[in-house]
């Protein structure tokens, strides 16, 4: 007999049957009373017509928006409860980070949120730089600026399409992909990458655009405007668009602020918060552009938000295109940024800079500590990093938007209808990659 | 006019065979019109402009597994496809094309089809019942509702056209729009609100989009078909077509004056020899088919088109808008009739 067959699994290894147990005890069904009655218990039954059902939709539902999990308690149509279970994409991001340098994890932040990853490279870099202190010389600050915003665009699309195909209109989300394609080949110009660009450095970044990416940015945005336009001619006025959008999983401003919601959800509420207006970062103090805000709270009034903040995004980038001064993209900083590959393949100096930086990394002062967000296209993105003066953070913690909008979803859930369950899933944009970490 | 009963058999393989492949060739047009909505290619690998892709698809379905979920009912389980595409069939049967030319030329066609389309809707619910699934449950229930909310409307407004042509013979039906030169007697023209009654009613039997409820894939997987797989899942895919098929020839054969050529009466005076000729009769076959291509059509657009009804929004229309504008509709016909007949 071996000392395996002694071990009561139940209790320690057995994760996955207790913590369905506590959704479902949550849930106040009658799994839970099942269970309850397995043991023996006396189960009082307040639903004695049994017209109660328990459905799990996700974490591979389609309509879930990659693996969210609800376990809803259905009376025929209506929701009368439901409880989320996320953690099916946990990668342990912000462990991960502490055993690897500030650059190497700047790469891990494109799987947080992979619809906007270039935002989560640059909030990345801003939090270490803040914390390093470095100065990034304007011409890099300004094509961030620039790629952030054709980021949120890209994520606002693929929100639109999907929104509206979980309202059952399917072409609607093919018309925003043709979009997308285009952003992602200027994302594949400027970066080298189409989904996970990893081009933002500590310091600056890693390649200036050139004149082929600068003429697919300028065209996109001449064109995008227009075909923004026509969308909102198919959308603003159509009947059944609107009627399965307004009045659905209405927030009020205290609500969505109570429960934590960020981005879009907030400003479709009344909420007027916006990081790029009060904490100003990059350079968003010098060019002009308007934060849309809505009162009602439903999900039309975020369809509206994200519809306004697409063509705010147009024009922060004719505006970036037009300020963008010519000048070096890394900082001249030998010891807090890479060196260029010119300096490293022909002067020792730099071939030396490069080996430090990639093997010992920056090393912010010791005790530095440093909270950073910006505004990514889900909403407040931040980073709070802690140093213990060597090259990778002692702690980082990511606030994650995704993760504090999915907090809403539970209360608006109750009461609302089965067919609208998988649009307001979509209504608030969850990305799991970024809520799980 | 009896036809012998071996030209009835004839004519009802004809008619079935005509519906397999139309369905085939509406798959096909389905994909390809949707890819050109959409600024896709659509099907083009499979024979020249991917004209095979539905015979590629047949082929496909024929060879998968026949999956019954556990503790499922499997007689029933397999009973609902069968039930489904009996119907459509079935339904196929009334259909006039030309003078003479239908497999079941009755007296009572008009209840006949009621009857018929209001069987159809046990498919999907014992489909959905039997399944032994929750979405495939709620996919049933929901149909069950969305049915008994449209058949009410959709019979008043069919009784509409019925009080105008004084028969329920389709046959007959077709041949009292005959006048104003076989275009303004049209019911479109002398009931209109009947026919919009009529065609949104038919997008709900047919549960196409924006009624797609039971099927709504997005929040219901695959509503009553979840569980399907093989031939039978092939079965309710081809009943969705040969359905809506069979409901753009009734809206043409009620509403759009079934096989009768617009300006016929002008062409048979210009060509006297017409009359009664296979060549009038081939024509008019034609005339039928192109009409309800046109609405085979509508009924793709719209559902590349519209976003989905919700359920409860689905029942207010049903209910409070299209139940109340169908009585009243039927009520100023019958009074309408009524006076005419008195002067």
């Amino acid at each position: 007999m071996s000392i395996i067959d002694n071990f009561d699994f139940k209790d320690t290894l057995q994760f996955w049957p207790r913590h369905n147990e506590a959704l479902y005890k949550r849930l106040e069904s009658k799994h839970a009373w099942l269970e309850e009655r397995r043991r023996g218990d006396r189960v009082q039954l307040d639903d004695p017509l049994d017209s109660e059902m328990v459905l799990n939709i996700g974490p591979q539902h389609p309509a879930t928006h990659g693996v969210l999990r609800c376990a809803v308690k259905l009376d025929g149509e209506t929701i009368k409860k439901c409880v989320l279970d996320i953690g099916y994409l946990h990668r342990g991001l912000e462990k991960l980070a502490e055993s690897k340098t500030y650059q190497e994890f700047m790469p891990y932040t494109d799987r947080l949120d992979y619809l906007c990853p270039y935002s989560n490279n640059v909030g990345w870099c801003l939090a270490v730089e803040k914390l390093a202190g470095i100065e990034v010389p304007d011409r890099a600050q300004w094509i961030r600026m620039l790629m952030s915003e054709l980021s949120r665009i890209s994520s606002h699309l693929l929100w639109l399409g999907v929104a509206l195909m979980d309202a059952g209109a399917v072409s609607l989300f093919l018309w925003t992909f043709q979009y997308r394609e285009d952003l992602y080949n200027i994302f594949d110009e400027v970066a080298g990458a189409r989904l996970t660009v990893s081009h933002s450095r500590i310091g600056g970044l890693a390649s200036d655009i050139s004149d082929t990416g600068l003429a697919l940015i300028r065209d996109f945005a001449g064109t995008f405007p227009a075909v923004i336009a026509g969308w909102e001619k198919l959308l603003n006025r159509n009947r059944i668009w609107i009627d399965r959008a307004a009045g659905v999983g209405v927030l009020t401003s205290e609500e969505v602020v109570e429960l934590g919601m960020a981005g879009s959800n907030l400003r479709a509420s009344g909420v007027a918060y916006d990081i790029r207006r009060f904490e100003p970062y990059l350079k968003y103090d010098e060019v002009d552009f308007i934060i849309p805000i809505r009162e009602e709270g439903d999900v039309l009034a975020r369809y509206f938000v994200r519809m306004d903040e697409m063509k705010e995004s147009v024009k922060i980038i004719t505006q970036c295109l037009e300020f963008m001064p010519e000048g070096p993209i890394r900082a001249d900083d030998a010891k807090r940024s890479y060196p260029s590959k010119n300096d490293v393949y022909y002067s020792m100096e730099g071939l030396i800079h490069d080996f430090m930086y990639t093997d010992a990394g920056i090393c912010p002062p010791k005790g530095a500590e440093v909270y950073h967000a910006v505004e990514a296209a889900k909403g407040e993105l931040g980073f709070y990093l802690q140093s213990d003066g060597t090259g990778s953070p002692y702690r980082v913690s990511i606030k994650a938007p995704s993760f504090s909008s999915i907090q809403g979803l539970e209360y608006m859930m109750e009461g609302a209808a089965m067919g609208d369950m998988v649009l307001l899933i979509g209504s608030i944009d969850p990305v799991l990659g970024e809520a799980d970490k | 006019m009896a036809l012998h009963w071996y030209w009835s058999v004839l004519l009802a393989f004809t008619v079935v065979m005509f519906f397999l492949s139309s369905a085939a060739i509406l798959v096909y047009a389905e994909r390809k019109v949707s890819a050109a909505m959409q600024n896709r290619l659509g099907p083009n690998r499979v024979g020249p402009l991917g004209l095979f892709q539905p015979v590629a698809d047949v082929l496909k379905l024929l060879l998968k597994e026949n999956i019954v979920p556990y503790l499922a009912n499997p007689f029933v389980h397999s009973l609902a496809p069968f039930i489904m595409i009996v119907i459509a069939f079935s339904a196929a049967a009334l259909i006039p094309f030309a003078p003479g030319v239908v497999v079941a030329d009755l007296d009572v066609g008009v209840l006949v089809l009621l009857a018929l389309t209001s069987i159809s809707v046990y498919g999907i619910t014992l489909a959905g019942w039997s399944s032994n699934n929750k979405y495939s449950l709620l996919g049933g229930l929901r149909s069950a509702a969305q049915m008994i909310s449209y058949e009410l409307s959709m019979g008043l407004a069919v009784i509409s056209v019925v009080l105008i042509a004084g028969s329920f013979n389709l046959m007959d039906i077709v041949e009292d729009q005959a006048g104003g030169m076989s275009f303004l007697g049209w019911n479109l023209f002398r009931n209109p609100i009947g026919a919009i009654l009529f065609i949104v009613a038919a997008f709900a039997e047919c549960n196409r989009t924006p009624f797609d409820l039971p099927e709504a894939e997005q929040e219901l997987v695959g509503g009553f078909h979840t569980e399907y797989s093989g031939m039978k899942f092939g079965m309710f895919f081809l009943a969705e077509y040969i359905n809506f098929f069979v409901a753009s020839f009734i809206i043409v054969t009620l509403f759009f004056g079934g096989y009768l050529i617009p300006f016929q009466t002008l062409l048979i005076s210009a060509v006297p020899s017409l009359d009664g000729s296979l060549l009038l009769g081939a024509m008019q076959i034609g005339t039928v088919i192109l009409k309800a291509a046109f609405f085979a059509y509508l009924f793709i657009w719209v559902r590349w088109t519209l976003p989905r009804f919700k359920y409860n929004q689905l029942m207010t229309l049903g209910w409070k808008y299209l139940l109340p504008i169908s009585l009243v509709n039927a009520i100023v016909i019958a009074l309408g009739i009524a006076i005419f007949r008195m002067f």
